[in-house]
Formats: C-alpha cells, sequence, structure tokens
C-alpha cells in the first residue's frame, strides 16, 4: 500500500475500528451506505461506538444492522423513523441519540472536513434540539453556535475509486458520502469499481483522493430493499 | 382514513402552480404528485439529492436512485444530482417556493410539531426544520383530528415543536386555514362538515374569512 495504491482487503480494514470509536458513516435510509464495510464492521467484534450519520437505515439495511446488535452507544443523527429497533434501544435507555436537523448535521459534518470552527445558524433555536448549544448574540439576533464534527474513522460507498482514492459517487447514493470522506482520521472506501490513476476525468471527481486512506471492492448491497420485499415480508 | 389523506392530497395538488419548485415531505404529502394537474411543470426537489425528481419507475428500479423516503423513483430531463449539503444549501437559501409537510400538530401561531411523540413514536426531525425555515410557503397536511376525536389544531402544540411561526396554510379532510401575521382563518369547509364540526374540532382560535368557500377538489 502507498500514497498511489491505497487498495486493501476487508481483513486489514477491520483493525481500524475499536471500541469506543467516533465512526462516521455515508448514506440516506442505506442508500450510500457502504454494505461491504458495515458486515466487516459487525465482525471486526467492536463495540460501544459512537455512531455519526444521517439516519439508523432499516433493520436489516446498512448501519441498522449494526445498531440492532447493541454495539453502539450513542447515535448523532436526524431520524430514526424507518429503524424502530433504534427507537426501542433509545426508549429502554440502551442507546443515547441525538437528533440534528438533516442538513445542518451534514453541515457540521463538512465544517469538520475542512478545518472550520463551526458556524453558526437560527434553525432548531428554541427547539428540544438545541440541546445545550451555545447562544452567540449578534447585532439583535441570536443564533445557535454548531460545532464541527470530526470522527476516528469514516466509512464510505462510491461509484468509481481510482487507486489515489479520487471518488465519483452514483446518483442519491453521494447524499453525505463526499463530506463523511473528508471528515475523520482515517477514511475507508468501498467502491463498485476501482480503476488506475488517470483514468477519472479530473472535472468529474468530486472527492479527491487526499482524503482516502483505503479502498477495498464492493460486492454490491448485499441486502434488499423495502420496496424490493413483498407486502408479507 | 385512506380517503381522507386522498382528499387531503388532492386539495394540496392545487396549491402546486406552474413554474414551482416543490419539495414534498413523506406521508400524506407524497400522494400530492397523483393530483397535480397534468397542464402544469414544476420541479420536485428531494433532499437526498435531486432536483427534477420524476415518479415512480414503471420497471427496473435503481437502488441507487430513490426519493427521500427510500422509494425508488425516476428523473425528468433537466434533473440534477447533489449531495446533502448542497441540497440544504438550496433549502435554507430560499430556493423552494412551497414545501408540503405532514404534521402531528399546528398551533394557532403556525407553530409546527412533527417529529416526535415522545416515549411512543420517535421518526425524528430529518429536514423538516430547514424546510420550515427556508420555504417560502409552507403547508402542513394532517387530518383533522386525531383517532379519539383529541384536536390536532391547537392553540398551543404540546407535542415538542419542529419550527415556530413557520406554517402558511393547514389542509385537512374537514377545512382549509391559513395563517397570517400568527392569526388563523377558516378559508374553506368540505362540503359534508359544518361549522360546528369545524368549531367542535378545533382547539385554536380562527376568524371565519368572508370569502369562506366550500373545498372543491
Amino acid at each position: 500500500m502507498s500514497l498511489f495504491n491505497k487498495i486493501t482487503d476487508y481483513d486489514t480494514v477491520k483493525s481500524v475500528f475499536f471500541d469506543g470509536m467516533t465512526l462516521l458513516f455515508g448514506g440516506f435510509g442505506g442508500v450510500g451506505t457502504p454494505p461491504g464495510l458495515i458486515d466487516c464492521l459487525i465482525d471486526s467484534g467492536v463495540k460501544n461506538v459512537n455512531l455519526i450519520g444521517n439516519d439508523a437505515g432499516f433493520p436489516w439495511i446498512g448501519m441498522g444492522k449494526f445498531i440492532c446488535m447493541e454495539r453502539a452507544q450513542t447515535l448523532l443523527a436526524s431520524h430514526i423513523g424507518s429503524n424502530p429497533v433504534a427507537g426501542d434501544l433509545m426508549n429502554q435507555g440502551k442507546l443515547k441519540v441525538e437528533f440534528s436537523p438533516q442538513g445542518i448535521l451534514v453541515e457540521r459534518i463538512r465544517a469538520g472536513g475542512v478545518g472550520l470552527d463551526g458556524f453558526l445558524t437560527e434553525i432548531g433555536k428554541g427547539t428540544k434540539l438545541a440541546y445545550d448549544k451555545p447562544l452567540v448574540k449578534i447585532g439583535n439576533k441570536e443564533f445557535l453556535y454548531e460545532a464541527p464534527i470530526t470522527g476516528d474513522v469514516s466509512i464510505v460507498y462510491a461509484k468509481k475509486a481510482d487507486t489515489f482514492g479520487n471518488l465519483l459517487f452514483d446518483k442519491t447514493a453521494r447524499n453525505t458520502n463526499p463530506y463523511v470522506a473528508m471528515a475523520s482520521k482515517i477514511t475507508v472506501v468501498e467502491a463498485d469499481e476501482i480503476v488506475p490513476m488517470g483514468s477519472l476525468d479530473p472535472e468529474e471527481i468530486i472527492v479527491p483522493g487526499i482524503y482516502v486512506k483505503h479502498i477495498v471492492q464492493s460486492k454490491g448491497y448485499n441486502w434488499k430493499w423495502k420496496w424490493e420485499m413483498t407486502d408479507n415480508a | 382514513m385512506g380517503d381522507d389523506r386522498q382528499r387531503i392530497a388532492q386539495r394540496a395538488a392545487r396549491e402546486v402552480k406552474d413554474g414551482m419548485i416543490v419539495n414534498l415531505g413523506i406521508g400524506i404529502p407524497s400522494l400530492v404528485p397523483d393530483f397535480l394537474d397534468p397542464s402544469i411543470q414544476v420541479f420536485f426537489q428531494a433532499e437526498n439529492g435531486i432536483l427534477g425528481m420524476g415518479p415512480t419507475p414503471a420497471s427496473q428500479a435503481d437502488g441507487n436512485l430513490s426519493n427521500a423516503a427510500g422509494l425508488p423513483v425516476t428523473i425528468v430531463p433537466g434533473a440534477s444530482y447533489f449531495d446533502s449539503a448542497l441540497a440544504f444549501g438550496m433549502i435554507r437559501r430560499g430556493c423552494i417556493d412551497v414545501s408540503i409537510l405532514g404534521a402531528l400538530q399546528v398551533s394557532v401561531r403556525g407553530d409546527l410539531a412533527n417529529w416526535i411523540v415522545p416515549g411512543k413514536r420517535v421518526p425524528g426531525v430529518g429536514g423538516a426544520m430547514e424546510l420550515a425555515y427556508g420555504a417560502k410557503n409552507l403547508i402542513a397536511l394532517m387530518t383533522h383530528c386525531e383517532k379519539d376525536g383529541r384536536p390536532k389544531i391547537l392553540q398551543q402544540c404540546s407535542l415538542p415543536i419542529t419550527a415556530f411561526h413557520c406554517v402558511k396554510k393547514i389542509i385537512t379532510e374537514r377545512a382549509v386555514f391559513s395563517i397570517q401575521d400568527k392569526e388563523m382563518i377558516l378559508d374553506e369547509i368540505t362540503p359534508e362538515f359544518t361549522m360546528r364540526d369545524i368549531q367542535n374540532y378545533t382547539e385554536a382560535d380562527f376568524t371565519i374569512s368572508p370569502h369562506l368557500q366550500p373545498t372543491t377538489s
């Protein structure tokens, strides 16, 4: 493995995960969540993980699979409605859930990924989601201060990666992935297709490879989407 | 109940005009496209990264092309894909002409509650706070009452607030209200309901529009 060839295997990636880590994950309802890396996370045996991502997936889809194993201690997400198990764990006190407005959450991850110290917004002011976020008064207006988010490890799903880690995404599977890719100490990318450097059009690259540490080959989604299931499934 | 949802969506579709950028929430709002006037052209924005979302694919759904509820969709000519930060950037910036959201409760001042029933349902806030903040027009859709008859249009929401003073219009199976300057006005009544049906099942104080009319579909 070198700066210009970051391809590795899932066994190697397992050693990247550790108990108590903060893990950022890409995806929106499981779309764009890396299926192979979710299984790798499960196989690694880690626990007490602090998860940050858009949502809790479905019980059998995306990060939902890991959440249902009760090996996450906290989850920062915008919603968990598609995963009733996450709601049950929250109500039983087994999973500490913090909700964030969806766009604010990704912007906090972006702030972490681009080296900013946070930002101000009126969104969420006066609601329960303000938690203990500091109020900042500028002129006559009050804003919530939103802190940047960084993680120990990020897992990302890309359509294409070159061996340096330049990334392209697929349709709505892009969602939070570009910023999740930028915001952790170690970013692991699962890609549907891995190509040599020079074969991607530089104009098309969404995430430059500088942020990427490891690349693994994907075998594609290994779960059924809700709409693929019969009514009684 | 199913009929009520259809009826609410059908009335809401009339709020969507030619040339608008529209964001639809999950639940009843997702039924609105079925009732749109086919002669108008609009662009649907989906906060998971599409401007120019089209209908459900006739065949060959793509797992990587879905709406914010996770259901397969298509795109229309001129559509674009983008990441979540940009999706909400355009929402906060005021680029959405009308946002149609499902609601659990709405207050007389237009406060919206739609993200949690503490201890029971924990869906989470999703993108609702930002849509409420940024959309030029926010329409809340809901059935008029709880299943046990308790009103959902209230002086003050009892559920945790999503956003304050944001709802401009409420559409239920019984009535249409508008909210202007923190005052609620009854604009329409569905023909099979009486003024009493509205008054007895609406806790919020409202005035009756001088132009009150029956809701037509």
